[in-house]
């Protein structure tokens, strides 16, 4: 019985915070917009009965998934989407990993306040940090007056409202997803491994490409997952970065839903998003089981 | 932001202090109202008031189609407006609750009948035009003497824009305004939806695209007021409050609102009450202190926007009743042109026509 209920928690969880939401979603999906409130038909009418749920069952077709085949324009954002999210994880991959090791190699005292600044810019809210590099990277921000004064240049740069922008507030902004997952795993690091390939002969270089970064690939691919699902479908970031050139599905969404007033197409949007994030979110399971497999 | 920021707080204040009072929630566009108005309302009724903003009526359809937005009053623009009363969004107003309906003005009454027959479920806010916010100085020194301020070759002739492209020109992001405009410089019916002809538009859009740094609804009155841009296609109230934050701000910058000679649309901003408002007493209440003569008439001094309150234009400053671009004069009403709400089939081509004149896909 303790048995059972230890299995169900999960399931039900599961169940009442992602299957039902997606069922209501995919079912918007399959509907025909209306001017109404809400605005789509069919509505599920339980006061007719019988009827009333075969009515409802009939109005339902995947003509929306057909239309989202018929434009190139959705193609073309899921893929600069796709494009936008790969290399902004690289490029926080290759910033937070420094930062993971640096960690790790800190003595025992110095890490409790490392853990703490990279912690501590989530003690403020989102929105605000994203309009501070508004501030920054305008053409009269922090960035060009520093430039112009160095002399670096000699004209102000456009950064704000450019690819430039979307790309510095991404890995801004998810970098500590990938900083501690990564620290995670370094920090448990046997020291002796590194010293046993010294012994054999390697040298600190080979031995990091070796050693260190085998064993940390679980926080690798466990930072790199929770940086890419998000950003894939990033919003915010885009519309107040990014410039109107910037074609990315969140703001696809956002055009079906407001400006077309059509749901159902937002929602098979939607829905086509969710199965794109499907095969990394499995690829991400699976690694989180191996390595407690592994963890014994 | 300062004005906004000051709401949310005295917002909040209010929200804490009387937690059990009866309230009204009113949601309007940024920027539209004297803030000592909102103060006003409370002290004379003793309703708290809960005043948040919006700046795109895509939003403020969304969330009357979705229902349950919790708002006793909101302020959508008239082409909105008569969609979501088809919609079933909205309640009949109750007239013997609004004894300051005398005071509305007829002229405007009539324009706005086409939106809302018979005036049945919305009152005039304000109204105004859509035209070209002009930094003189630097369009001038950019463009030389003769710079067509008042035409919308300014913005919409490649020569011109690849030019002021170094000094910085924002679009309204909101195609509603901006394809009528285009139809209208090339002599097509703006108000036409014939997606054969909607499409001609990006025709116009096309060769300018590269020299528009923004397409924006609202960050280009501060951009405009400090002079980080020289043009921008605007509201008309908005463009005169980037005058005005100018010359407060005293750094020479002189911005000057005109409604193109080939004609300017005209729109209404209207205030209706949801048909789920949780306090329609309330709201009928905020609409009638709203028609009050003078109350009214210290909103327009205030955020430079034309009335439909006839009774307000004798408490209206010089510098609001006496400017054309606020008032037009009976020439230039002739040249404004109206436009009315696009089917769900039509919508569609519009955003797509949008998306691909923004994004180039």
């Amino acid at each position: 019985m303790r048995r059972l209920v230890l299995i169900a928690v999960p399931y039900l969880w599961l169940l009442a915070l992602f299957l039902i939401p997606f069922l209501i979603v995919l079912k918007i999906s399959l509907s025909d917009t209306a001017l109404a409130i809400p605005p789509y038909t069919p509505t599920l009418d339980l006061g007719a009965g019988w009827a009333g749920v075969k009515a409802f069952f009939t109005g339902l077709d995947f003509e929306n998934f057909w239309f989202l085949t018929t434009d190139e324009l959705y193609w073309k954002a899921y893929l600069s989407s796709l494009q936008i999210a790969l290399l902004s994880t690289i490029m926080t991959l290759m910033v937070g990993y420094p930062i993971a090791y640096g960690m790790a190699q800190a003595r025992d005292e110095w890490r409790p306040t490392l853990m703490l600044l990279v912690i501590l810019p989530f003690w403020t809210s989102f929105l605000i940090r994203v309009y501070a590099w508004m501030g920054i990277l305008s053409r009269e921000g922090l960035l060009n007056q520093f430039l112009l004064w160095t002399g670096v240049t000699n004209e102000p740069l456009t950064i704000l409202n450019t690819d430039t922008a979307v790309y510095i507030g991404i890995v801004y902004t998810y970098l500590p997803f990938m900083v501690l997952p990564i620290y995670a795993a370094l920090e448990k690091l046997d020291e002796s491994l590194l010293e046993a390939a010294e012994d054999l002969g390697c040298s600190r270089a080979s031995a990091f490409w070796l050693v260190t970064v085998p064993l940390s690939k679980s926080g690798i691919i466990a930072g790199c997952f929770l940086v890419f699902i998000p950003a894939l479908g990033e919003f915010v970031i885009p519309s107040l970065l990014g410039g109107s050139q910037t074609l990315m599905i969140g703001k696809v969404l956002w055009e079906e839903f407001f400006n077309n007033r059509d749901w159902p197409v937002a929602s098979a949007v939607a829905v086509i998003l969710l199965l794109i994030l499907i095969i990394p979110i499995i690829l991400f399971q699976r690694n989180e089981q191996k390595q407690r497999e592994a963890e014994g | 932001m300062k004005n906004h920021l000051l709401t949310a707080a005295a917002s909040l204040a209010l929200l804490a202090g009387m937690a059990t009072a009866e309230e009204v929630r009113v949601y309007n566009w940024s920027d539209y109202i004297d803030e000592d108005l909102l103060t006003k309302f409370q002290e004379e009724t003793g309703i708290n008031l809960i005043y948040d903003v919006f700046d795109s009526n895509e939003v403020l359809e969304t969330k009357m189609l979705a229902g349950g937005s919790g708002y006793d009053v909101v302020v959508p623009s008239g082409t909105f407006l008569q969609r979501q009363i088809t919609a079933g969004a909205f309640q009949k107003l109750d007239m013997s609750k609004l004894p300051n309906i005398e005071n509305m003005w007829d002229v405007v009454e009539k324009r706005t009948e086409q939106y809302d027959p018979d005036n049945a479920y919305s009152i005039n806010y304000m109204w105004g035009t859509t035209g070209l916010g002009v930094n003189v100085g630097k369009v001038k020194e950019v463009l030389g003497d003769d710079a067509p301020l008042n035409s919308l070759s300014l913005v919409f002739d490649p020569a011109n824009m690849e030019k002021l492209a170094e000094c910085g020109v924002h679009f309204l992001d909101a195609p509603a305004e901006m394809i009528p405009a285009a139809l209208k410089y090339i002599g097509e019916d703006p108000n036409s939806h014939d997606p054969d002809v909607i499409a001609k538009a990006e025709g116009v859009f096309a060769p300018v695209r590269p020299y528009i740094q923004k397409f924006h609804s609202s960050e280009y009155i501060n951009a405009l007021a400090n002079g980080n841009i020289c043009v921008a296609v605007g509201w008309s109230g908005d463009i005169l409050q980037a005058r005005d934050r100018a010359d407060e701000a005293g750094n020479d910058v002189e911005i000057v609102y005109n409604a193109p000679v080939e004609g300017a649309q005209m729109w209404f901003d209207q205030m209706a009450i949801p048909v789920d408002a949780p306090n329609p007493d309330g709201a009928h209440k905020f609409l009638n202190f709203i028609m009050d003569a003078e109350n009214m008439a210290a909103a327009s001094n205030y955020v430079y926007y034309a009335n439909g309150n006839k009774a307000s234009q004798e408490y209206l400053l010089e510098d609001v009743i006496g400017d054309p671009a606020i008032y037009p004069d009976e020439a230039t009403l002739e040249n404004l042109f109206t436009t009315t709400p696009y089917d769900a089939r039509v919508q569609r081509v519009v955003t797509r026509l949008w998306t691909k004149i923004k994004s180039g896909t």
